[in-house]
């Protein structure tokens, strides 16, 4: 394994966000009660989408500057990984919604707007699927993945905020600290955002690589049987 | 907090004065049960770590498999 200082950090962090987020205090809030832990589990999730996501569109722009073939794997599989993610966040948001808010789906603006962003990523994934042309389907992916990207930061951070919606921090706080944290929990929000996120990179890192393996070995047989 | 509470608060309609008025799970950390959802959970993490690092090291196999190949 290619050993490499964050990944030990995430793993700690990992762990520490468990058992922290158990066993350390947090306020008592009406409604949600206990399940306020579940905050440094479903919001990490979606931090760690967004920053994914990031990196894919980066190297998206990057690749219609200057075309390679890494940049494109880089995009995909960062794709994928952000993906994931975000089907995380929205399966775990649907599952707090429901014991708090009274049903899995309440039609609230943030849930909506996710997952219409999620179905703009799946759209990424088909678009791929139907182009043949190596180079035209990392071109065409590219222009497509910086849409998509900005239309998942509107969708999930902009538009909720302009409305009302149950979800902590629309129509009211507009920084960034929009939740409200009391600092006992901010002790295990923020390692538990950057411990997830490291998790998402480690996961999508080794997904290139064997990316990376699996089309040297199909170039090596396309040169074999020339 | 305040916000959170004036926010949910009156959605229920009634706002408890002291926090000892919200139900949470005490009695379950009393008797030491939540040291078992904790150990649970730790051990899914760390199996699926465990996991992650059998794929990172199958990565890096094939990786050297293949430099070792182009070689000669």
């Amino acid at each position: 394994m290619r050993k490499s200082w964050w990944k030990i950090l995430s793993i700690l962090l990992l762990f520490y966000t468990v058992w922290g987020g158990f066993l350390m205090e947090v306020p008592r809030l009406p409604i949600v009660n206990e399940t306020i832990r579940a905050l440094y589990f479903h919001v990490p999730m979606w931090f760690g989408m967004v920053i994914i996501f990031l990196v894919c569109t980066v190297s998206s722009i990057l690749y219609l500057r200057k075309p390679s073939r890494d940049l494109d794997v880089l995009a995909v599989e960062f794709a994928n990984t952000g993906f994931v993610f975000g089907l995380l966040g929205i399966g775990t948001g649907m599952m707090w919604a429901n014991y708090t808010w009274g049903s899995p789906w309440h039609g609230d603006p943030k849930q909506n707007g996710a997952a219409i962003a999620l179905l703009v990523y799946l759209a990424y994934f088909v678009l791929r699927g139907s182009l043949q042309n190596d180079e035209q389907r990392a071109r065409l992916s590219a222009v497509y993945n910086i849409f998509a990207f900005t239309s998942m930061i509107s969708l999930i951070f902009i538009i909720p905020r302009l409305t009302s919606s149950m979800h902590p921090g629309s129509g009211g706080n507009p920084g960034f600290n929009m939740y409200d944290l009391d600092n006992n929990m901010r002790k295990v929000f923020y390692p538990a955002v950057a411990g997830w996120i490291l998790l998402g990179v480690w996961i999508a890192s080794i997904r290139v690589r064997l990316r990376k393996v699996e089309e040297t070995i199909l170039d090596l047989e396309y040169e074999k049987n020339k | 907090m305040k916000k959170i509470s004036s926010l949910l608060g009156p959605l229920l309609g009634s706002v408890p004065a002291f926090s000892q008025e919200v139900e949470m799970a005490d009695t379950l950390r009393s008797e030491g049960k939540i040291y078992v959802v904790v150990v649970i959970v730790l051990m899914i993490l760390a199996g699926l770590i465990a996991y992650l690092v059998i794929i990172d090291r199958k990565a890096t196999r094939l990786e050297n498999k293949l430099k070792e190949n182009k070689l000669p």
